[in-house]
């Protein structure tokens, strides 16, 4: 069966495989290889969707992805509602369901459509002059309802259940555009046995073949060869052909990003299937072969459906067997909207007329139109289209002035020149120029390894650029690399050609007009918002883009930037090139998300990183937190327990007896060669060169400002070898740090980095019973007090398995730090746990660590300090070697402002009632009476619930705050004010007896 | 000149966990596995000390960028122009052979730190070049050519073992990411 408007024995589809589908749960039939539009088209569907502005009634006026107009939902299920698609690109398959956008309640009748005769509230700029007063209505009334009423499609409002593929690739030659011109290019290239990739956001390959019906090449037909080309190239190991891909970005050093639409064609795609592939391809030539797009004419009422590019109701006639109507008007400036109206009468659709705005053009095209009866006017104007959701009729006028008639059509075919497609191009950041007899932009000085061949190059006719495209491709392929080629080039016997045409507003639409002549059909702009923009001051073609939002829809203006352009420069009285030309930006088309996007989600989105313990925490109930990429165990509720009430479990369990904390997240460094002791003095403000072997020291990291970086416990396993602990946080950075440092300031040192973070699981063994826990595993080592004191470190075995066994407290407690190789991590801390079982020792996690070295007063770097924070500041005074000559930082510490008096710094905080715990950041006054803005002299950095002490404690910054000692602050809270006390840093064991205890 | 007898690693009395281990992924042209444990060190040395090094540890280190030297079971990639990393499959201990060198050098042991991770098959370049920016032609990346890189947000050091097969190389407690992102790759690598 036939839609109505499909010609029998046009095309190149096979009319026997049928597709239904449905548009607004209207049921229809297409065939296999439509796309939407043509499927729609073939059933005289024109009224696809409305403006975006005006709500008017619009058609498709494309076949190809220059489509503004033609936009719709396609919905597959709950979670694939897809909108704004264009209905030029969309594949048919069978069971696609459809849906035009931009309307309510339905596409003929849509109220929205107030908008167009209430069209002077929306005039250019109107955003920034109509909503201004009162001030307040803009938050509440007008941005809402514009909000409301803006946008095209219907955001999906599920997950998206489809996922996306990535690739990097690399090749000599990269040919975008699959055309004549990319065709014959590629296969030049790839006869030289260079890597080639091809891409065509097309499903198939031909370009502009599709519809030129006088194309000849190797006594074929055009698209005939061109399909011959592709298989051939598909057959060569060293050519990759993509399809349905399009090159939307072209970046630095001919890095070209590409979208592959890998399953949207397709009825029942499956899971297996990506929907979209992401190519990044480095290309060692990259050939541009883009074509170039027709250029509406602007009139009166063009956007009316059934107004439509001269090409695009070839392409629908030539290639989907589709006639456009049957009383076809045709407008035009030029040549090629003559091949469309004799394809179209050659097929039994009648002409109403030709309406050419030349005055006396002459050619073979025209002589053929001719000779089969069609009415052809010359000098003459189409001013306006009528009908309302389909054209009617158009009015024709001598284009000076003059009486008019109005012939009906159901149809007008327009075209006003072709637009070489330069975006690629600028976007590489080659700059155009403009071809003052021929009026367009043209390539003009390249920027990168790259050659615009064909139409996108301002090559005219189909000889010249497989001419050109050809001795490019070949071209390129050798300057890569390639061998010298042994193929002949493609013969063309019979071709098109096409130029010139006209810029700007056509008679009827020009100055001191009114009419609707649109522009930018997407976002509503006509020839009189230009005019306007510039009346109004705007100079720029960058104003008037902003000022109009003309070519700032989702085609970025691919038909309207040219006319709008000549318009304004026709208002300015200036040339075109001085008026400039816009910048073209990536995406060329609309890229989804979910491409760039691509494998980076759920579990990929960034890495999770765990460590060797991490399965028995769980399995132990451990709530885990999120330390950058780790996953830290937080806390180990047991049965009943809150965090608050685990926490001070754990907490008192460990001063009490003992406990086991999973440390293995700290970066370690291990720093080796002679010169390692040298590069310690010079990284760190201790004194490293006088450390003993087997002993440990806590060590501070500056940056050159004076300020603290990282800290961490540092041990001496030889004279050449150091083992360094960074803060968790900071062993990215401080292993950057230190290699920057080594390779730009010291490299005459002898001394290597090497990051071991992750070849040792570290489990911090903690309190009075520490030792009693470890001995009974550990062999080779002595681990009395006189043998292994604190701070020191001795390798041996335990379980059996190497260790590196430090004697270090970050609680205060007696403790130590079991090093031992990851893989035996687990095992290791299974045992140990098993030992500490008999104690009644507890496990504990980050929380319990926060609290237990608080109530020590022990800092934690980025939590204590902010990057503004002295050793002195933070009382760390004793850890700066005071005879050093150098170190890091050193320079920095005796600045003016390091060294004056009132200085923030860290000092404890009791709260007056001891049941108040203090938030964290909260700021710190001295007179909680004083008018807001208050003077803030500090604030809390550390806060916590002390069990152990049996109140709250905290730590603070605050300006001379060891001058302070005793005084009575306030921090001034939402639910009112807090009194607090400055007192030390120590809550527990002020003497540090404990160490030993 | 005799062969320095290369040193057997040691063995241990508790239970080795692996990350991820026997962890495997088939997808057509491509199989993904967790490789076994192997003795690595990260050795960082000066011109100078390059032959002792190479006696010691009966392998020649490879002065050219991108490229790996293998003997008996004994792999070393050159990392940078001082620094490669040695992995050893056949279960002996590099480190212990580097202790007898003189010759200025670092050695550090990192056989826990590193997993490795096998990805093979006709559509194994393809897999990895999901991830992994660099040109992974023949031409470009032949048969025992080795790199630092990056794969998806993780550094991995990457080693061409066979046209078909390659040797990933990451930290361990990335490994779950790495496979997991070559799994999904290797999915979508065959079509």
């Amino acid at each position: 069966m036939n839609a109505m408007f499909r010609i029998s024995g046009a095309g190149r589809l096979s009319q026997a495989k049928t597709a239904s589908f449905t548009f607004d749960d209207k049921s229809y039939i297409g065939i296999e290889g439509d796309t939407l539009a043509s499927a729609l088209l073939a059933n005289g569907v024109h009224l696809v969707g409305r403006s975006f502005k005006y709500h008017r009634p619009r058609g498709v006026l494309s076949a190809g992805a220059e489509e503004p107009n033609a936009l719709v939902q396609i919905v597959r299920d709950d979670a694939r509602k897809t909108p704004n698609v264009r209905a030029t690109v969309q594949e048919l398959y069978d069971g696609l369901t459809a849906h035009s956008q931009n309307r309510w309640p339905s596409l003929a009748f849509d109220v929205g459509a107030v908008n167009d005769v209430a069209s002077p509230l929306f005039s250019a700029g109107f955003y920034y002059k109509t909503f201004m007063w009162p001030k307040s209505a803009w938050k509440n009334l007008y941005e809402p309802k514009i909000r409301a009423a803006a946008g095209l499609g219907v955001s999906p409002d599920q997950p998206d259940p489809d996922h996306y593929a990535s690739r990097y690739a690399h090749c000599e030659v990269l040919v975008l555009g699959g055309g004549a011109a990319g065709i014959a290019a590629a296969l030049a290239a790839a006869e030289t046995g260079v890597r080639v990739i091809l891409a065509d956001e097309q499903a198939e390959f031909g370009g502009s073949l599709r519809f030129e019906s006088g194309a000849r090449i190797d006594d074929q037909d055009g698209y005939a060869w061109a399909q011959g080309a592709i298989a051939k190239l598909k057959a060569m190991d060293n050519v990759r052909v993509l399809s349905r891909t399009t090159a939307f970005g072209y970046y630095a050093q001919n890095f070209v990003g590409l979208v592959e639409r890998v399953s949207d064609h397709l009825k029942n795609p499956g899971h297996d299937l990506a929907r979209e592939r992401l190519w990044q391809v480095r290309a060692g030539r990259v050939v541009i072969a883009t074509g170039a797009i027709e250029r509406h004419m602007v009139f009166a009422n063009n956007d009316r459906p059934g107004v439509m590019l001269a090409s695009a109701a070839r392409t629908y006639l030539n290639h989907f067997g589709v006639a456009v109507g049957r009383n076809v008007g045709v407008y035009t400036a030029n040549d090629s909207a003559y091949a469309a109206a004799i394809d179209l009468k050659k097929a039994g659709v009648n002409i109403a007329a030709i309406v050419d705005l030349r005055d006396n053009p002459a050619g073979p095209a025209i002589d053929e139109a001719r000779a089969l009866g069609i009415e052809i006017n010359f000098g003459r104007a189409v001013v306006s289209a009528g009908g309302k959701l389909r054209v009617s009729s158009m009015t024709v006028q001598p284009k000076n002035g003059g009486g008019g008639r109005t012939i009906p059509v159901d149809a007008i075919l327009m075209s006003a020149g072709w637009t070489p497609s330069v975006h690629l191009f600028s976007q590489s950041r080659g700059k155009v120029a403009f071809n003052d007899e021929t009026k367009r932009f043209v390539p003009g000085t390249y920027a990168q390894d790259c050659v615009s061949v064909g139409a996108c190059n301002g090559t005219d006719g189909l000889d010249a650029t497989v001419d050109e495209a050809y001795a490019a491709g070949a071209k390129a392929a050798k300057e890569a690399g390639g061998k010298a080629g042994k193929g002949a080039k493609p013969k063309v016997d019979a071709g098109e050609s096409w130029s010139r045409g006209m810029l700007g507003a056509a008679p009827g639409a020009g100055p001191g007009t009114t009419v609707k002549a649109f522009v930018d059909f997407q976002n509503d702009v006509t020839a009189k918002d230009i005019r306007q923009a510039v009346h109004e001051g705007m100079r720029s073609i960058e104003h008037v883009k902003r000022f109009t939002t003309n070519g700032m829809a989702t085609d970025q203006g691919k038909t309207s930037n040219m006319h709008g352009l000549a318009i304004a420069a026709d208002e300015l009285g200036k040339p075109i090139p001085q008026v400039g030309l816009t910048t073209f930006r990536a995406p060329y088309t609309p890229v989804t998300f979910g491409s760039i996007v691509g494998h980076a989600r759920g579990a990929l989105f960034d890495p999770t990183r765990r460590t060797a313990t991490h399965g028995w925490a769980a399995s132990q109930g451990a709530v885990f937190e999120d330390v950058g990429h780790w996953k830290r165990a937080w806390y180990f509720p047991r049965a009943g327990e809150d965090m608050h009430a685990a926490v001070n479990r754990e907490c008192v369990t460990v001063r009490k007896v003992g406990g086991l904390f999973d440390a293995s997240t700290l970066g370690k460094i291990e720093v080796v060669g002679p010169d390692a002791a040298k590069f310690m003095e010079l990284l760190y403000t201790n004194p490293w060169e006088k450390l003993e072997t087997g002993r440990c020291r806590y060590g501070i990291m500056l940056r050159e400002d004076g300020f603290i970086y990282d800290d961490g416990v540092v041990g001496r396993l030889a004279p050449d070898r150091f083992h360094v602990t960074t803060t968790t946080g900071g062993a990215p950075r401080v292993m950057n740090h230190m290699e920057d440092y080594l390779q730009t300031e010291f490299p005459h040192l002898n001394v290597w980095l090497t990051s071991i973070t992750e070849q040792w699981a570290v489990i911090a063994v903690q309190g009075p019973k520490s030792r009693d826990i470890i001995a009974p595993l550990v062999e080779g080592i002595d681990m009395s007090d006189e043998a292994m004191p604190h701070m020191s470190v001795r390798e041996g075995k335990i379980c059996g398995v190497p260790t590196r066994l430090f004697r270090m407290s970050f609680t205060g407690e007696r403790g130590f730090e079991v090093n031992v190789p990851a893989d035996y991590g687990e095992a290791v801390w299974e045992a140990l746990w098993a030992e500490g079982q008999k104690h009644g020792a507890t496990a504990y996690g980050t929380e319990t660590m926060h609290v237990l070295r608080a109530e020590k007063g022990y800092i934690i770097v980025g939590q204590d300090t902010d990057g503004t924070v002295t050793p002195n500041d933070a009382g760390l005074d004793w850890a700066v070697g005071k005879k050093k000559t150098d170190f890091v930082g050193i320079r920095g510490l005796t600045r003016p402002d390091l060294v004056a008096k009132g200085r923030k710094q860290l000092v404890g905080l009791k709260t007056k009632d001891p049941k108040v715990v203090l938030e964290e950041g909260a700021q710190i006054v001295t007179d909680p009476k004083q008018p807001i803005p208050m003077k803030m002299i500090g604030h809390v950095t550390s806060s916590y619930w002390s069990e152990n002490c049996g109140r709250s404690i905290a730590l603070a910054l605050v300006a001379g705050g060891r001058d302070r000692m005793g005084e009575t602050l306030y921090v001034p809270m939402p639910n009112g004010t807090i009194e607090v006390e400055i007192t030390g840093m120590v809550f527990v064991d002020e003497k540090g007896e404990r160490l030993n205890g | 000149m005799a062969k320095a007898a290369k040193t057997k690693a040691a063995e241990a009395s508790v239970e080795r966990r692996p990350a991820l281990a026997g962890r495997t992924l088939s997808a057509p042209g491509v199989k993904v596995e967790m490789l076994a444990p192997a003795e690595r060190i990260s050795l960082r040395a000066p011109q100078a000390s390059l032959a002792a090094l190479s006696k010691a540890l009966d392998v020649t280190l490879p002065a050219q960028p991108k490229s790996s030297a293998a003997k008996d079971g004994r792999t070393a990639l050159w990392l940078g122009p001082d620094e490669w990393l040695i992995i050893d499959e056949a279960g002996n201990d590099p480190l212990a052979d580097c202790a007898k060198v003189t010759a200025l050098h670092s050695a550090v042991g990192i056989s826990h730190r590193n997993v490795g991770i096998s990805v093979a098959g006709p559509a194994a370049a393809v897999t990895v070049n999901s991830g992994c920016p660099q040109d992974l032609s023949l031409e470009a990346f032949p048969v025992g050519a080795a790199s630092r890189t990056i794969l998806g947000k993780s550094e991995i050091v990457l080693l061409r073992t066979a046209e078909d097969s390659f040797r990933v190389e990451c930290w361990r407690s990335f490994s779950d990411y790495v496979f997991t992102l070559l799994s999904e790759a290797a999915s979508d690598a065959a079509n």
